[in-house]
């Protein structure tokens, strides 16, 4: 009876998911299901091809047919692709039907000089373009070779699409700097919301996150402050790692634009430029980075291994030895003893330990009851736990979506702990987030916009973390959390859980 | 009588041990014959009697609780945070040669990320005839290798130029594992994607958020690199790069880019941050030196050290520790007990094997004196590890990388060992 209601809201919900998942496909998206049915078909190919080595099949075929379109497998516009699904070739194709893909490998397989797999892969698309009208008959073999594949024919071609994706370097003459500018005062702003919360607002760095500017002229003392400016030679590998790696814990978000700017304000910060400058592939190499000259290559080999490849002495080598250094003075060992580990983790580790131990632990500070005592406590609390859950019921987290939400907490924990143990750092520990007042953890300097927040009210409740989380900097703007925000409101729901678990 | 002897913390430390079986030492330590039988012994114990855990009580098994200290350990104050840090293989407390990978030391830049084999992906494009991208399946379907490599981070020991800092060789030594590696010679991709002639270098990264990329020439890319995905027999911890890592045999620990994704055949090196702001070594002078791949010989004992003192008291006593070369094989360990007054050589465990760990040993009837213990390391191509002084001498003070000089532990009458210089 009450399957079919069951049924159908479960269609309905597929039915939902399904409206989001086509709204959701951005072109890129697009692009990329386009890609993927490029290179299943390039797989089947394959697929096809080694069968036919295998049967060692040899037919009389014109290379030409097979050759001409090597190149359009990589450069071919996904857009191209995309419509030519099986379909469509069969339904538009009256005059190419007999092109199957059969027909299309047998024909491929002589092809005498290429490796079987590229010419099968080629021809499929040939194919395809062909039912397109846009077979290129021009380009003949000779691609072929250089397309084939390698000893092993494994791997498939990287596409173009793919390799600008991944391939990111900057050299430093400036090879691979995307188009784009930045000016220094862009730079400021969007260095004081992004990076400053653990390099500073000048680039100085706080604690021990990294300086990125000063120490002019100290790379010969003691402890030398190597900086942007100071030490590093090559300004493309400020670029390149801005643009790949930050900010800290969410990397690759920022625009070419974004990038140009953050560059130019830490140039700035080191005094390398002036205030008015824009920095943009044109303007790159005009930038003079004043450790340029300060390195040189590895010269062990000259200066090292003879001197210590010596017949080393044995036997009274020297008249006296006398201690100049304990490091039990400076003593800077983390304070933790073997005997204090093997203690603690025997006993976190013993199955026969008494399960009120853990109250054990919780009352001692409280109340110096003894521990015959402590446990009937636990006992006690644990049922007002249980009592306190149905009326929360409603909110009871799903452990699913709780799973969920530690997931995306990853792209928290760069900043955030949560959990046993959790302290503030970068970002406040978490711990009872959800329904606290904002800018009200303990021991955390919050921005002044977050602590006004707080003080007009403002408290974390699901609603409120919804819009934050979605868009921190535009809900409470100057605030210091330096994340762009989950933009998917599953996500939200899922970090949401996450953290009401952790109460 | 022994005992008695020692501070609070060794007895504490040879309680936590097993007081039965420190008991147990102290008495055969003493005299040949016991005074009172040995309950041990003479008892019928709990596990003599009633039955242990079953076979799959442990699917994957860790080590007994009563090791539960043999963990890696990391030094706070070094790094702002854990996410981009490194902690220590607990080489005080191991022995042979291969790392158990569960305490092989960590080194992430942007954390240890969770990669399934389905979702990972090996470019390699650049100066190559055919710009590939290989799946997991695919790695696994070339002919592969398997050889026991050391990985050293070249910060290895990087505290202790400006003197001695830290107390264990833990913390001083432990930035380093030696492991079985299974993988594909680098090569073999390269040539499936045909180098093209203009191609000088290869630049690799990883597919976590750092990429932490390093630009290595073909040279050594051609030689001896591999694409390993397992150590030790089993699959890379995620920690180590799962599902695919670099190695490269004898250079530092930097290069070996964990999460693997590209290799990109280059004309020239790439610069990237990791080999210009990172991983270059500042010289007296200011002047800074790139490019110092290869890792220089260099050894240590391991026990009796800081975090593994003498427990047992005067008679025999076993000297041990780990010598390597990234220039081949390690051909001698000495060991002087006197702070480089004298030496005597170490009996190799088994002949060193290439850019390996070698295990060497040193056993001694210790009858309570001071030691300044030192190890020196020679390797076949007849470098001799120098003292810190040595180094000093070319280098200054602000090195942080590759500091292979000569370690001395100040063992105590009672046992316990420190970290010193010495003149």
């Amino acid at each position: 009876m009450s399957k079919f209601p069951n049924q159908l809201a479960l269609v309905s919900v597929v039915g939902v998911s399904a409206i989001a998942l086509a709204v959701g496909l951005s072109e890129r998206a697009a692009q990329k299901a386009a890609e993927a049915a490029h290179a299943e078909a390039i797989q089947v190919a394959e697929a096809l091809a080694a069968e036919q080595r295998a049967a060692g099949e040899v037919a009389a075929a014109e290379p030409a047919e097979a050759a001409p379109v090597t190149d359009e497998v990589a450069t071919a516009e996904p857009a191209n692709v995309e419509p030519v699904t099986e379909e469509v070739a069969a339904t538009e194709s009256a005059d190419a039907a007999p092109v199957t893909e059969e027909t299309a490998v047998t024909e491929a397989a002589p092809a005498p000089d290429a490796a079987p797999a590229a010419v099968a892969s080629a021809t499929l698309d040939g194919t395809t373009d062909t039912l397109e009208g846009q077979g290129d008959t021009d380009r003949l073999a000779g691609d072929d070779t250089a397309m084939a594949h390698g000893p092993y024919g494994l791997g498939r071609l990287a596409l173009p699409e793919e390799i600008n994706a991944w391939n990111l370097d900057i050299l430093p003459d400036g090879t691979g700097l995307p188009d784009g500018e930045g000016d220094v005062w862009t730079g400021d702003e969007i260095f004081s919301e992004y990076c400053a919360v653990c390099h500073g607002d000048f680039a100085e760095g706080v604690d021990n996150w990294p300086k990125l500017a000063g120490g002019m002229g100290t790379l010969d003392r003691e402890d030398p402050l190597k900086t942007v400016g100071s030490y590093w030679p090559y300004l493309s590998t400020t670029f390149d790692y801005v643009r790949r790696s930050m900010p800290f814990g969410n990397a690759q978000t920022l625009t070419d634009d974004e990038v140009y700017s953050i560059v130019a304000y830490i140039l700035y910060s080191n005094d390398l430029v002036d205030e008015d400058f824009v920095l943009s592939k044109e303007t790159f190499l005009d930038v003079e980075m004043p450790n340029a000259d300060g390195f040189i290559l590895d010269d062990r080999a000259e200066t090292e291994l003879e001197r210590f490849s010596q017949e080393p002495c044995m036997e009274n080598c020297k008249d006296s030895v006398e201690i100049t250094m304990r490091a039990a003075v400076l003593d800077v060992t983390p304070e933790e003893t073997r005997a204090k580990t093997i203690a603690k983790l025997i006993k976190d580790t013993d199955p026969k330990a008494p399960k009120a131990e853990a109250a054990e632990a919780e009352g001692v500070e409280t109340a110096a009851a003894p521990v015959a005592e402590a446990a009937p406590a636990a006992e006690e609390t644990a049922p007002a736990v249980e009592a306190a859950a149905p009326a929360a019921s409603e909110a009871a987290p799903d452990p699913a979506l709780v799973a969920a939400g530690e997931a995306v907490f990853k792209k928290c924990k760069a900043c955030h702990m949560v959990g046993d143990g959790a302290k503030n750092r970068v970002g406040p520990a978490l711990n009872g987030v959800v329904g606290r007042t904002a800018g009200s953890a303990e021991g955390f300097k919050y921005s002044k916009p977050m602590l006004a927040a707080g003080e007009e009210g403002l408290v974390w409740d699901e609603a409120a973390l919804h819009e934050y989380l979605a868009d921190p900097k535009g809900y409470i703007k100057g605030n210091k959390m330096a994340f762009a925000g989950l933009k998917k409101p599953d996500d939200v729901d899922a970090v949401i859980a996450y953290l009401k678990a952790h109460p | 009588m022994t005992r008695k002897s020692k501070g609070l913390e060794t007895s504490r430390r040879r309680f936590l041990t097993g007081a039965a079986a420190a008991g147990a030492g102290a008495v055969a330590a003493a005299t040949a014959r016991a005074a009172t039988p040995d309950p041990l012994i003479t008892e019928v114990q709990d596990w003599a009697s009633i039955t242990g855990e079953g076979v799959d009580a442990t699917p994957y098994g860790l080590p007994i609780r009563y090791e539960a200290d043999v963990i890696r350990r990391n030094v706070p104050w070094l790094t702002a945070d854990p996410i981009s840090s490194i902690n220590f293989t607990p080489i005080h407390a191991l022995d042979g040669t291969i790392t158990p990978a569960g305490c092989a030391f960590e080194r992430h830049h942007s954390g240890a990320i969770e990669l399934r084999k389905e979702d990972y992906r090996l470019m390699i494009n650049g100066l190559v005839d055919k710009p590939l991208v290989f799946t997991y399946e695919d790695l696994e379907r070339f002919p592969r290798e398997t050889r026991v490599y050391f990985l050293e981070c070249a910060a290895n020991t990087g505290m202790e130029w400006a003197g001695a800092q830290l107390n264990g060789a833990q913390f001083t030594h432990g930035m380093i594992h030696n492991m079985e590696y299974t993988g594909v010679p680098l090569r073999t991709l390269l040539n499936e994607a045909g180098v093209q002639p203009e191609g000088k270098w290869i630049y690799v990264e990883g597919a976590d958020a750092s990429s932490n990329g390093r630009s290595i020439p073909l040279e050594k890319a051609l030689d001896d690199c591999l694409v390993a995905f397992k150590a030790n027999g089993e699959a890379l911890r995620m920690e180590h790069g799962y599902p695919a890592r670099l190695v490269v045999p004898g250079w530092e620990g930097n290069m070996w880019i964990k999460w693997l994704r590209r290799v990109e055949v280059t004309e020239v090196a790439v610069e990237s941050r990791e080999e210009t702001s990172k991983y270059t070594d500042t010289l007296a002078n200011g002047v800074s030196r790139k490019w110092t791949w290869e890792m220089d010989a260099k050894s240590v004992i391991t026990s009796p050290s800081p975090q593994a003192p003498i427990t047992h008291g005067p008679g025999p006593l076993v000297i041990t520790g780990l010598a390597w070369s990234g220039r081949g094989a390690i051909t001698g360990v000495d060991v002087s007990l006197d702070g480089g007054i004298n030496w005597q050589k170490a009996r190799l465990a088994a002949p060193g094997e290439s850019r390996a760990l070698t295990r060497f040993y040193l056993d001694i009837d210790w009858q309570g004196e001071e030691m300044l213990l030192q190890s020196r390391a020679r390797d076949e191509t007849g470098y001799v590890q120098p003292t810190k002084n040595q180094l000093r001498e070319v280098r200054g003070l602000n090195s942080i990388y590759h500091n292979n000089g000569i370690q001395t532990w100040w063992v105590k009458p009672d046992g316990e060992a420190e970290n010193v210089e010495i003149s």
